[in-house]
Parts: C-alpha cells; sequence; structure tokens
C-alpha cells in the first residue's frame, strides 16, 4: 500500500473530507445567492437607465423625426463613457450610433438582450458586454440603446471571482491540512505499532512515546505503559521463579537423587533399603512443600486469587492463628501474648492471611529458641488493632532479630540469613507473607523490637456500609 | 480401555483384592482401618487418564480392602458413576473428553449424592474453592501421600454413617456429648478447652478411622495450608493428656506416618 493510500483510508482523513465537502458546498451556496442578488441590483440600475432613455429618444423621434433622432444619437455617441446607441432602417442600413459587428439579424426582434460588441471608434477591436434594449420605432426604424455591463463585469471579478478562488484554496489547504493532521497521527499510531512489534519481538524495556501534549493518544499510551509496566514486573517475577528453580529445587533434588542411588549401591539389608526409601520420600515431600510456596506466591503476586476476595474478621483469624500455634509456643518454653481487638473486617482470602499469619508466628518461635539454653524467659506477643483505617497485626518476638541491612533482603525468595541456615525452613515464608500482604494492598515493616524482630502488617479496613 | 478393570458386581470379587475376611495386619500394614473395612466392602471409582497413577491407585486400593474400577476420561466415568453403587468417587480435575468439574456437577444435577474426593496438580486456594464449588465433597492436591487419600476416601464414605446424625459419640468410656458440651470418661467430667473440644469431636465421629494432620487443620480449624511444624501434633498430645491420663486402656493412638486413630485398643 503506498503511503498516500494509507494516509487517506484513515478514519481522521475521510472525517476531515466529508466536513470539508460540507462547508465547500455551503460556502458555495452563500457566494452565489451574494453574487446573483449583486447582480441584479446592478442590472437593474442598468435597465432601468435604458428604459429613461428610450422613453426620451422615443418622444424625440415623435417631435423631430429620424434627423433629430440621429443628430441627438450621433451626439451622445461621441460622449465619452457614452452608451450604446444604433439607429438602422428596417433593411439594416446604419443611421447613427457607435456599434460595430453586431450579430445577423440582431435587430430583427424587440426586447431585452445581452451582446458582447465592438464601438465603432475602437480601432483595436475591443469587445466588451452590455445589456441593450432593440425598439422598433414607427416608420420602420429599428433603435438599440445599450450600457456596458463593465460594473457587473467588474463586480464579478472583484468579488466573485475570489471568493471562489478563496474557497478553492480552502478546500485545498483543508485537503493539505488533513493529510498533514491525517499523517501526524498515524505517524504516532505507526510509533505505538513499531514499539508493540518490539515489544512482541522480546524486548518489555519498550515504551510507547509520549509527545507531551497530554491528548488523547498521550492518555492511551500512560495506561498501556502502565499496563507494560506491571506485565515486566510479572515477567520478572516468573523468571525469578524459573531462576529459583534452576537453582533452589536442583540442590534438593540432587540431594534426592545421591541418596537413592547410594542406596542402591551399598543398601543391603531390608532395613537400610526401607530407610533409604523414608529419607527419599521425605526428600520429595520436601520438594513439593516448596513448589507450593512458589506457586502461592507467584499466584499472590499476580494478583489472581483477587477474584476471591470477601469480607472476614481478621481478628478472628489472628486469634485462631495464635491459637493454633500457643501450645507449641509453650511446649518451647515461650510466653505468648495474644491480643485481638475485634471485629476487624477486612477484604481477602482468610486461607491466605491465615497462612501468612502462620508462617509469621511459625518464624517467631523458631528464631525465639536459641541454640544454646540461656534462661531468659521469651515472650511472643501477637496483636491486631484497628489504626485508623487500617487493621494493624503486630508478631513480635524476643529472639535474634534481623540486622537492619538485611531486612529489604528476607523478603525475596530463597533468602536465608546465615545465621538461620542450620534450621528448618526454605527461605519462602516471608516472601509468601510480603506477596500475601501486596495481594492485599497492605503493607509489610519489619523492625526492631530491641531485642527480637516486630513485624508490623496494616490492611485496609472494609468500609463499613450503612446501607 | 485395555487396563480397566469391571469389578463392579460384588458377586464377581477379583482374585486379587483382598478378601473381606483377610486379617487386619496383611491387608492393611500399620495404618489400622481394619475394623471398618471388615463391614462391608467398600466400591470405588477412580476417573484418572493417567494410567500410571490409574494403576498405582488401584493397586493401593485394593490392598486396604476396596473394590475399585477405574475410567480413563471424563465421560466413561460420569457414565460409570451414573450406573450407581459406588462408595466414593475419586476424579481428577483434567481429564480428556470431560473436566472433572463438569463430571461432578452432571453427577450432582441429576441428583447423585455419592461423596466424590477431587485430586488435582491445581491445588491453590482459588482451585480447592471452585472443586468444592462444583460439588466436590473433599479436595486433595496432587502429589499426595497415599495415606492421606486412603484416610480421607475412609472418612468420606463413612459420612452421613448414623454417627454424623448421633449427639452423643461413645467409644469405650469415652463419652462425648454434642449438644451439652460435655466429655466424659469412665464417669468422671473432663474439661476441655472449645478447640480441644472440637479436635475430640472430629476424632470420635471418625472412630475407628485415620485421621491425618491435615485434615485435623482443614475441619477443625478451617485452613488448609501445610503447617511447618508439629503444630497439631502438639495439640493432640494435650488432649491425650486430657482423656487419657489415669484411664485405661488408652483410646487417641498414634498412627505412624499417617495421623491419628481414636478407638478402644482393647478391642
Amino acid at each position: 500500500m503506498t503511503a498516500l493510500g494509507r494516509l487517506i483510508r484513515t478514519t481522521a482523513f475521510k472525517l476531515i473530507a466529508a466536513y470539508l465537502l460540507a462547508f465547500a458546498i455551503f460556502a458555495a451556496s452563500i457566494i452565489a445567492y451574494l453574487g446573483w442578488h449583486t447582480q441584479r441590483l446592478v442590472v437593474g440600475q442598468v435597465t432601468d437607465a435604458i428604459e429613461t432613455e428610450a422613453k426620451i429618444l422615443s418622444q424625440q423621434y415623435t417631435i423631430g423625426g429620424v434627423n433629430r433622432l440621429a443628430s441627438i444619437i450621433n451626439r451622445r455617441s461621441r460622449q465619452p463613457g457614452a452608451g450604446l446607441y444604433l439607429l438602422t432602417t428596417f433593411t439594416g442600413e446604419n443611421v447613427a450610433g457607435n456599434v460595430l459587428n453586431l450579430p445577423l439579424n440582431f435587430l430583427d426582434s424587440e426586447g431585452w438582450k445581452e451582446i458582447d460588441y465592438v464601438r465603432s471608434e475602437d480601432t483595436d477591436g475591443h469587445t466588451s458586454r452590455a445589456v441593450v434594449k432593440v425598439i422598433f420605432l414607427p416608420g420602420e426604424f429599428r433603435l438599440l440603446i445599450g450600457r456596458d455591463v463593465v460594473e457587473r463585469e467588474e463586480l464579478r471579478r472583484i468579488i466573485i471571482r475570489p471568493a471562489l478562488w478563496s474557497v478553492a484554496v480552502l478546500v485545498l489547504l483543508g485537503v493539505a491540512g488533513g493529510l498533514f493532521v491525517t499523517r501526524r497521527v498515524l505517524k504516532r499510531i505507526d510509533e505505538m505499532t513499531a514499539t508493540s512489534d518490539r515489544i512482541m519481538a522480546g524486548d518489555l524495556t519498550g515504551r510507547l512515546p509520549l509527545a507531551g501534549t497530554d491528548d488523547e493518544f498521550d492518555r492511551l499510551a500512560l495506561s498501556v505503559n502502565a499496563m507494560l509496566e506491571r506485565i515486566e514486573v510479572l515477567l520478572a517475577g516468573l523468571k525469578q521463579v524459573s531462576d529459583n528453580i534452576a537453582h533452589d529445587l536442583k540442590t534438593p533434588l540432587t540431594r534426592l537423587r545421591n541418596r537413592a542411588e547410594d542406596a542402591l549401591r551399598t543398601a543391603s539389608t531390608d532395613v537400610q533399603w526401607r530407610a533409604a526409601t523414608e529419607q527419599t520420600i521425605e526428600e520429595s515431600d520436601t520438594l513439593i512443600r516448596i513448589f507450593d510456596a512458589l506457586l502461592m506466591i507467584a499466584r499472590a503476586e499476580a494478583g489472581q486469587a483477587r477474584a476471591g476476595m470477601v469480607p472476614f474478621d481478621l481478628a478472628e483469624t489472628v486469634e485462631s492463628v495464635a491459637e493454633l500455634y500457643e501450645p507449641l509456643a509453650e511446649e518451647k518454653g515461650l510466653s505468648f501474648e495474644v491480643t485481638a481487638q475485634g471485629p476487624l473486617m477486612v477484604r481477602g482470602v482468610r486461607e491466605l492471611i491465615g497462612q501468612a499469619l502462620s508462617n509469621l508466628v511459625d518464624n517467631a518461635i523458631k528464631y525465639s529458641c536459641p541454640d544454646e539454653e540461656d534462661g531468659v524467659s521469651r515472650t511472643i506477643r501477637i496483636a491486631g488493632e484497628p489504626i485508623g483505617e487500617r487493621a494493624r497485626i503486630t508478631v513480635a518476638d524476643q529472639g535474634a532479630g534481623i540486622p537492619e541491612l538485611d531486612r529489604a533482603r528476607v523478603l525475596e525468595r530463597f533468602v536465608r540469613l546465615e545465621a538461620s541456615r542450620t534450621r528448618p525452613g526454605s527461605g519462602l515464608g516471608l516472601s509468601l507473607v510480603s506477596a500475601v500482604v501486596h495481594l492485599h494492598g497492605g503493607t509489610l515493616a519489619l523492625e526492631d523490637n530491641a531485642p527480637g524482630l516486630r513485624i508490623v502488617i496494616e490492611l485496609p479496613l472494609e468500609p463499613v456500609s450503612g446501607d | 480401555m485395555a487396563y480397566m478393570v469391571m469389578i463392579r458386581h460384588p458377586a464377581f470379587p477379583n482374585p486379587s483384592s483382598v478378601p473381606t475376611s483377610a486379617p487386619a495386619d496383611t491387608a492393611l500394614g500399620d495404618c489400622g482401618v481394619l475394623e471398618t473395612v471388615k463391614e462391608e466392602i467398600m466400591r470405588l471409582l477412580v476417573v484418572e487418564d493417567d494410567r500410571a497413577a490409574a494403576d498405582y491407585l488401584r493397586k493401593a486400593f485394593r490392598e486396604a480392602g476396596f473394590v475399585v474400577d477405574l475410567a480413563s476420561d471424563g465421560d466413561e466415568g460420569l457414565s460409570l458413576a451414573l450406573d450407581g453403587g459406588y462408595d466414593v468417587l475419586i476424579v481428577d480435575r483434567m481429564l480428556p473428553r470431560r473436566d472433572g468439574l463438569s463430571l461432578i456437577a452432571e453427577l450432582r444435577a441429576r441428583g447423585d449424592k455419592t461423596p466424590v474426593l477431587i485430586l488435582s496438580a491445581l491445588g491453590q486456594v482459588d482451585d480447592r474453592v471452585t472443586g468444592l464449588r462444583a460439588g466436590g465433597d473433599d479436595y486433595l492436591p496432587k502429589p499426595y501421600a497415599f495415606s492421606e487419600l486412603l484416610a480421607r476416601v475412609e472418612a468420606l464414605a463413612r459420612r452421613g454413617g448414623p454417627q454424623a446424625t448421633e449427639t452423643t459419640y461413645r467409644v469405650a468410656d469415652l463419652e462425648l456429648d454434642r449438644l451439652a458440651h460435655r466429655v466424659m470418661r469412665s464417669g468422671q467430667e473432663i474439661v476441655l478447652q472449645p478447640r480441644e473440644f472440637r479436635l475430640l469431636e472430629y476424632l470420635m465421629r471418625h472412630a475407628g478411622q485415620v485421621v491425618t494432620r491435615t485434615m485435623l487443620l482443614e475441619n477443625v480449624w478451617d485452613y488448609h495450608f501445610d503447617p511447618q511444624t508439629n503444630v497439631i501434633d502438639v495439640h493432640v498430645s494435650r488432649l491425650r493428656s486430657k482423656i487419657d491420663k489415669g484411664f485405661e486402656p488408652p483410646l487417641l493412638h498414634t498412627v505412624r506416618g499417617a495421623g491419628y486413630i481414636v478407638r478402644d485398643g482393647a478391642r
């Protein structure tokens, strides 16, 4: 398709063309109306003058016969800027006047006519246009009286022609402007298309260009760019997951395989076989758990669970999770303090929030028990309370805590601090918490409990509906 | 379907299935569900398109004393299920020809109330919700431990049995009054926390059946995730110290590798 063809096929250009056509028709009809009326006015004056003169000349003929009339005509003909006069016999012989080259038989009928004529005193044969009246005089003479319609022609020259021209120019400009505007639109759309082609080819960093004019294209580009941003984040997450899978799932898989291989090579008794098999199952359970956690994080980050969100009482969730872990804490010699001011209605997935909370409480218990007993009684505090329009959940322990520098890092997948490497866990617990909190539009903060770690989660409270 | 075995009629028991009179230990290992199986043959339909998985399930359930039929796609599963006579259906979600959820929905639409356990690789919260909403009674994500699947199938097969409507559960000299929220053992009242009461209630409703940790978490706490530590064990041992301590015989047993069971050990 040619470039022009492409331009003409655009919606913008078609609209402009239709608009121009309508405008041109309207303008032309106004000019036609004006022109017609002005001409009528001018011609009206001319015919009045001719009519008056015809009356006078007819009277003079009646009074003084053809000779008197001829002398009057000759006198008038010689005046500068005079009208047209011609007096002939019925056979067409000129008696007096200043008109040459009349068409044959022009004077054979009476009435108003319009002619191009040449004046007898004009030697260069310059023709003019005139309105004339032909009168048959008694005695077989014919009289032609006329006036130049120079004014009318002049009028046409100075008003109507330019007006028509300006309409033509306008249409031309309109078409050109239309092409220009369309080309601009087309150019921006082409830019967008090029960018999206680039993105489709795999370059996700591409963004639609902004003209900075805040027009509809900019708004569209902004919205598409925001969408691309989101897609990029999601894909980065996906890539991270696959990197994690490559790195952190292959480690336990290798262990699993080694163990099976080792059993194949060395196990000889039923007891040894059984132990090896049990270990294999245990390892695969660990793998399954890591898989589930990764999938759950990925889903939470993708925001897919948003459809299933319902209002529920967060205070009840806090209480039930605390209640679930309370015996375990007690068994480990930890004090457990739970305060939940309910109801705290939030919109979300109770299951996910429960899982996140249980990860936090589980961590708090795990990291509150020092490897060597120091005899200090440690307390875990769990609280749920309303703070303005948000629900705040705090899980605070008195364990080793997390150094400030590491606090952002521990939210990433598979990150485990050196101190915790020896303890069971996958390094996914806090990542899941973070993903779940963000899914629910909340905030997560890791603070110093001096000593220990305090995790503060804030979730938007569901507005209480009065109706 | 070369690997499909039609042994649905009890009159023609498959020779490889466990005879109902077989001693418990050979049939069940340490799962301890012998008493419940002995009374009647339980019939199971497994709708699963993966042949290896289906064969494994058939073998394992037969060893546990079930009569097992297999169907390899949704349409076949539906027509077999509609013929009726099954105690429990195990349905995979992603099936050829008709997916698992549509199979269940169709079954329910025709008024069939056979308990259905959905077995699926889709194991996230919303997947479970969709599965249960479609008419499934239980949902187990793949991969699963067979002991977990067995316990859940047993629980489903017993669902709606006489015990569910009773207001008082009894195991040996342990008595739980569901209306009065009271627990007695040998005529002595035992004071339980509300959650402990619900725990015991669930265990006693499934007396004689293995109940897994995740089943307890689901039914007593209404959470479906996998607690990372032994939180459930601590709850159960607390309960055990209340109902078994100072009494004979012990009624609340741990089944290694599976879960817990409440039963009269002396029987």
